[in-house]
């Protein structure tokens, strides 16, 4: 602080600054990536530990038997679902009524903004049947949920047989001390929120339901297509990227190591050749994969709604493939019970863990302390430009002593002003109108619902590019030097603001957010050529980001597509996001259209300033 | 061993009962227990144990008693230091399922509950109430002393006297509950130790913990009131219930009957009586089984007696354990049920309550009563106790019944003051027939100091049980075609008795999260604060408000004086 109280030591630290400025953002700019490319470096991360005390030293011995009479049953409700076509609440009730569990039945009905063509619906109506097994001298206080999903299909059969063989197991048991809630719930998402919102009476979708538990401290999802698998699959992110409570995933891994399970996250099995660059980049895409799928901000299973309401929950996948190491059904069920025995020890919430963390590997994390750095100094450039921009404005040009006065305070508060407004504006009409006008669309043009949706979303963002960049000069006459300064100084601290607030929140999304507009709002301004600046400007645009983001997350899968395949999934991909707001009140579309798109046209603005 | 342990207290009783006549000529004293059994509909199997002794003596006169016989001394000095005109105190681990089971011969919250009415000639009552809670903590080794003013309350309806005495102003009554206390063996001691024969004889044998706390619910209490003597009424007596109901988990996977006996259970059989009491009876309850299909007991007994309990009347199956002959040539009685379970007609009130909403800042409290009568409305009083950390929004309040607005014609409602006394909310509601009543609250979560939370403040704060109190028609008087077995001209006015009975219905408590600094790292935090607030604040507002020049060294004297010179003379200066 002394060194800037100093006058003249002041001033030679902001002409260093402003000097050295472009070397100094393009040097952040490389660590800030080659820092975040560190983090799945296996050296440079921590193993995980189990931090809940709870959970880490009591015994548990496993002693669930039943595996094949479990996969009976889910043959049985296979059979049932084919005939009832859907869910089949009867059988359901009935069976674990005779396992001796309170049952319960919630019904919801649920239209949607405009169809669902991924999953081919749009008004929704179903039913989900819940158990609730009382935990004897209890009070009803607290309870643990294990959920698994009424697919359609032959989907998901052995995980309902699952859960109904844990439920009889589970009943004649002296030492449960929360209650258990092993829930059915049909349409996946659709059915899991209404039943959140039923069971929280939080909002109206569904029915209320007749029964509870108590505040519930942990969640399960079970997801099982087949009798025997090879390994089971974690998966950790939910809504708007909230991710549960690392000692969960600890929980999951310590057992699968117990058991003998093969146990993956993201689908990657763990490797343990990390000073190699296979083995480096292995971890690297494990880490993309959540990175990915956490700045989606999407529910990644049916334990991503659990997370809003404070429960840590997480969604475990049984993976059938070619490996030679077989798991049966009785050893998941024996998984099953030791997670459910360690969390039914639980003194407190899970919480003495991270809730924000990467994961390399399942052993591996990243915690907040070791990735926010990586965004800071990406960060840091758009503090650094702001912070030129601000030198610039505040020594006056030299022309002012020959008397060439500056434009009078009301046009540059206007030339200021307007593009704010107009590409906001532009914004608000991306977030209402493709919904709004899915009907006129449909009547006009020769599409779906869903395309007319889409197809408006993407007009209406190539519309935004050619309005707002002349606009201030319909108030303000010609643009002058001081006025796109004044507009980049807000842009940037803008920006900064934004992206700083979404990486708190979404590290992901920040992240990548960061990664195309820092070079965008960094290197703008009217001098530049223009056809290229306007070319790397689109480039590097929220949309254009999120179509290679779609391309680059198959890639990462291992499941590369043509260029024909990617463009139908990016459509698809938007649809998805703007039903994710609509139904399950992920923030991302509002955030990216009202926000950060908006945000994106200052800069638009810029570049054609004259 | 057993036999001569017999001998030891019958001896002991015989010596005792001849010391008292002999030498001290106080009131009789009469000792009696019961236990009833009942299975449930869902299988399990509902026991209740019932020891009371009746003493005929005043601890309210002046010359202290200072001689007991049947009667625990603990608990009688308690009574007579404190002024204690009644007092109820429960202790319960688990939640009795009402839609399961029916209702209980005595109802009580989990945790742990005490409701004393004191004399009222008592000054001081809360100073009185400080030190009873205290004192009771030391004789049932529960953590009543955690009672204090502000889980206090004075209900003004929902909790009348039910003993003798017509002083039913609410300044002598104090009422609290500990959600949270957990109930073990170390409670149960002390509660055995009040009886006359303890556990070595009489229906006490049956109580080992290992197997009283291997079960679905377990609730034992303690009842004192004073009761009238004899019909005139002009002395009373005080009695003393200890009561114990535990319902077993039977459940069996298997479609097959459930087999049970009271080794099964309770893993010992009866061999006797308790020597000093007048009467000792084990009662089942047959009425569901009056053609013997459901389930057989054995051995089989004679003896039948009918009641009219919680508006229904029932059949009993009696064992009396004085008589010899029970215990049959093995000398010892093992009852065996073996039955089935059997749907259960739905209970007429029941009660439910859950907290609604999610994140820290606010939150919904609703209480739902369902009336499954299905024509008759009853009134219930329902009386909620919040703690002072749960700031009700009183003016949200809404009673809604069948998707109308449901006026309570009785509010009580006691705002709560931090860190003093809890919100207190008493409403009389009607519940219209074959009806669910919803009352919701909102309440905003404070943010309490951190040396007020607990050691395990994730784990969430406790609010205790609603309780809700009422008058409800009973089934004997809904069934109004039943003049089989009763004449004709004693069943067209429903008799008072038997027209409704009382019931106390117990909610769940909440479990509330409330905002929760993250207690790891307080000494972090505090320093960093500290040092960021002094280094970094100051230095930051130094540098906003404080424009810098350079300055120019002072010049010298002459120059000074030269200045002011030419400052007088006009000119600019040097």
């Amino acid at each position: 602080m002394g060194l800037l109280s100093d006058p003249n030591r002041r001033r030679a630290l902001i002409s260093l600054l402003t000097r050295l400025n472009t070397p100094i953002c393009i040097v952040c700019y490389m660590a800030g990536v080659a820092w975040f490319m560190g983090l799945a470096f296996e050296p440079f991360t921590l193993r995980t530990y189990m931090s809940e005390n709870a959970m880490g030293s009591t015994m548990v011995e496993e002693r669930f038997p039943a595996g094949e009479r479990a996969l009976a049953t889910g043959r049985e409700f296979s059979a049932h679902k084919k005939r009832t076509g859907g869910m089949p609440v009867e059988w359901l009730m009935k069976t674990m009524q005779a396992k001796g569990l309170e049952v319960f039945t919630q019904r919801f009905s649920r239209t949607l903004p405009f169809p669902d063509e991924n999953k081919e619906r749009y008004m929704v109506r179903g039913t989900n049947v819940y158990g609730i097994l009382r935990a004897p001298r209890a009070p009803r206080t607290e309870a643990l949920v294990l959920s698994a999903p009424c697919s359609p299909g032959d989907n998901n059969n052995q995980a309902v047989g699952l859960l109904l063989g844990l439920a009889e197991y589970f009943r004649n048991q002296i030492y449960w001390a929360k209650d258990i809630i092993f829930l059915v719930n049909e349409h996946d998402l659709i059915g899991m929120q209404a039943w959140l919102e039923g069971y929280h009476h939080t909002n109206t979708t569904g029915t209320f339901c007749h029964s509870r538990g108590g505040s519930i401290q942990a969640a399960l999802s079970l997801e099982l297509s087949s009798d025997i698998i090879t390994s089971l699959d974690l998966v950790l992110e939910g809504l708007n990227g909230q991710l549960p409570n690392l000692d969960l995933a600890n929980l999951f891994y310590a057992f699968c190591q117990k058991i003998g399970v093969l146990c993956t996250i993201q689908g990657k099995l763990q490797r343990n050749d990390w000073d190699s660059v296979s083995g480096y980049s292995h971890a690297v895409q494990t880490m993309m994969l959540m990175v990915m799928k956490q700045a989606s901000g999407r529910p990644w299973g049916d334990h991503g709604l659990f997370l809003r309401y404070h429960i840590e929950a997480a969604t475990i996948k049984g993976v059938n493939s070619f490996r030679q190491y077989k798991t049966d059904a009785t050893t998941i069920g024996r998984l099953l019970e030791g997670m459910y025995r360690k969390l039914n020890n639980l003194l407190e919430r899970l919480h003495q863990s991270y809730f924000f963390y990467l994961m390399p590997s399942l052993s591996h994390f990243v915690s907040i302390g070791y990735y926010m750095p990586a965004f800071g100094l990406l960060a840091v450039i758009l503090l650094l430009r702001a912070l030129d921009l601000w030198v610039q404005l505040s020594t006056p040009p030299q022309r002012t002593e020959d008397g060439v006065t500056d434009i009078e305070p009301v046009r540059g508060v206007l030339s200021l002003l307007t593009p704010l407004v107009i590409s906001h504006l532009t914004g608000v009409a991306l977030y209402m109108l493709p919904i709004r006008f899915q009907e006129m669309a449909v009547e006009h043009f020769p599409v779906s619902e869903t395309e007319a949706v889409v197809l408006t979303a993407i007009a209406v963002y190539t519309a935004g590019l050619a309005l707002p960049h002349n606009t201030h000069r319909l108030l303000s006459g010609e643009g002058t030097e001081q006025g796109w300064r004044v507009l980049k100084l807000v842009a940037v601290l803008y920006l900064a603001v934004l992206l700083g607030c979404t990486a708190l929140i979404n590290f992901s999304l920040g992240f990548i957010l960061a990664l195309t507009l820092v070079p965008v709002a960094a290197f703008v301004t009217p001098h530049v050529p223009k056809v290229l600046s306007a070319f790397i400007l689109v480039i590097l645009s929220p949309a254009c980001t999120l179509l290679f983001s779609v391309f680059f997350f198959q890639e990462l899968q291992e499941m590369p597509i043509s260029f024909q395949d990617g463009w139908l999934l990016f459509l698809s991909v938007i649809s998805q996001g703007i039903l994710d707001h609509s139904l399950y009140g992920s923030l991302v579309y509002p955030l990216i259209t009202l926000l950060v798109y908006p945000c994106w046209l200052l800069f638009w603005n810029i570049l054609f300033w004259n | 061993a057993m036999a001569e342990q017999k001998f030891r207290v019958r001896a002991r009783a015989l010596v005792c009962v001849f010391v008292c006549v002999v030498m001290c000529g106080c009131g009789r004293d009469d000792f009696q227990e019961e236990l009833v059994i009942r299975p449930l509909h869902s299988g399990d199997i509902y026991t209740s144990f019932q020891f009371r002794t009746l003493w005929e003596t005043d601890f309210t006169r002046e010359n202290k008693v200072s001689h007991y016989r049947l009667f625990p001394k603990s608990l009688g000095q308690v009574i007579s230091k404190f002024s204690v005109r009644e007092l109820h105190i429960s202790f319960t681990q688990g939640y009795w399922r009402t839609m399961q089971w029916g209702q209980p011969y005595l109802p009580s919250p989990p945790g742990a509950e005490l409701w004393v009415w004191f004399q009222d000639s008592l000054t001081d009552v809360d100073g009185t109430w400080k030190e009873l809670t205290n004192v009771l903590s030391g004789i049932f080794c529960a953590s009543l002393n955690f009672i204090d003013s502000t889980n206090t309350v004075q209900p003004s309806a929902s909790f009348k006297p039910l003993g003798i005495g017509n002083v039913t102003d609410h300044r002598f009554l104090r009422y609290a509950t500990l959600p949270r206390e957990i109930v073990c063996t170390e409670n149960l001691t002390p509660w055995k130790k009040l009886l006359p024969c303890g556990s070595k004889a009489g229906l006490a044998v049956l109580l080992k913990s290992e197997k009283l706390f291997h079960s679905s619910f377990h609730s034992q209490a303690v009842h004192i009131r004073p009761v009238c003597k004899d019909d005139q009424c002009k002395t009373t007596s005080w009695e003393l219930r200890q009561t114990l109901n535990v319902v077993f988990d039977l459940h069996n996977s298997g479609q097959g009957k459930n087999e049970w006996s009271l080794f099964k259970m309770f893993s010992r059989t009866l061999t006797e009586a308790c020597p000093v009491a007048s009467s000792s009876k084990i009662y089942i309850d047959i009425t569901d089984n009056s053609q013997g299909e459901q389930f057989e007991l054995s051995p089989a007994t004679p003896l039948l007696s009918q009641a009219v309990v919680l508006g229904d009347r029932r059949t009993f199956s009696v064992y009396d354990l004085t008589q010899q002959i029970t215990f049959g040539t093995m000398r010892s009685l093992n009852l065996l049920i073996r039955g089935k379970s059997s749907d259960m007609l739905r209970p007429l009130l029941h009660a439910e309550r859950y907290v609604a909403g999610y994140g820290l800042q606010t939150g919904e409290i609703h209480t739902l009563m369902y009336n499954n009568h299905p024509y008759r409305s009853f009134p219930v009083l329902l009386l909620d106790s919040v703690p002072w950390y749960l700031r009700l929004y009183i003016h949200t309040l809404t009673v809604t019944s069948k998707g109308k607005d449901n006026k309570p014609s009785y509010i009580h409602y006691q705002p709560s003051k931090d860190r003093v006394r809890p919100h207190l909310l008493e409403m009389l509601v009607q519940l219209p027939p074959n009806s669910v009543t919803e009352v919701t609250l909102q309440f905003e979560r404070a943010l309490l100091k951190w040396t007020e939370y607990t050691p395990d403040p994730n784990h969430g704060f406790y609010v205790g049980s609603s309780v809700i109190s009422s008058l409800v028609p009973s089934i004997v008087a809904m069934d109004t075609n039943n003049s089989r077995e009763r004449p004709l001209f004693s069943s067209f006015f429903p008799s008072k008795e038997e027209s409704s009975y009382f019931v106390r219905v117990y909610t769940e408590p909440l479990l509330v999260n409330l905002p929760t600094p993250d207690f790891s790292m307080p000494y972090n935090v505090i320093c960093l604060t500290c040092t960021v607030v002094a280094v970094g604040y100051g230095s930051l507002y130094n540098l906003l408000t404080r424009s810098f020049q350079i300055e120019e060294p002072s010049p010298g004297l002459a120059k000074r004086i030269a200045n002011i010179i030419r400052k007088m003379r006009g000119v600019p200066p040097l």
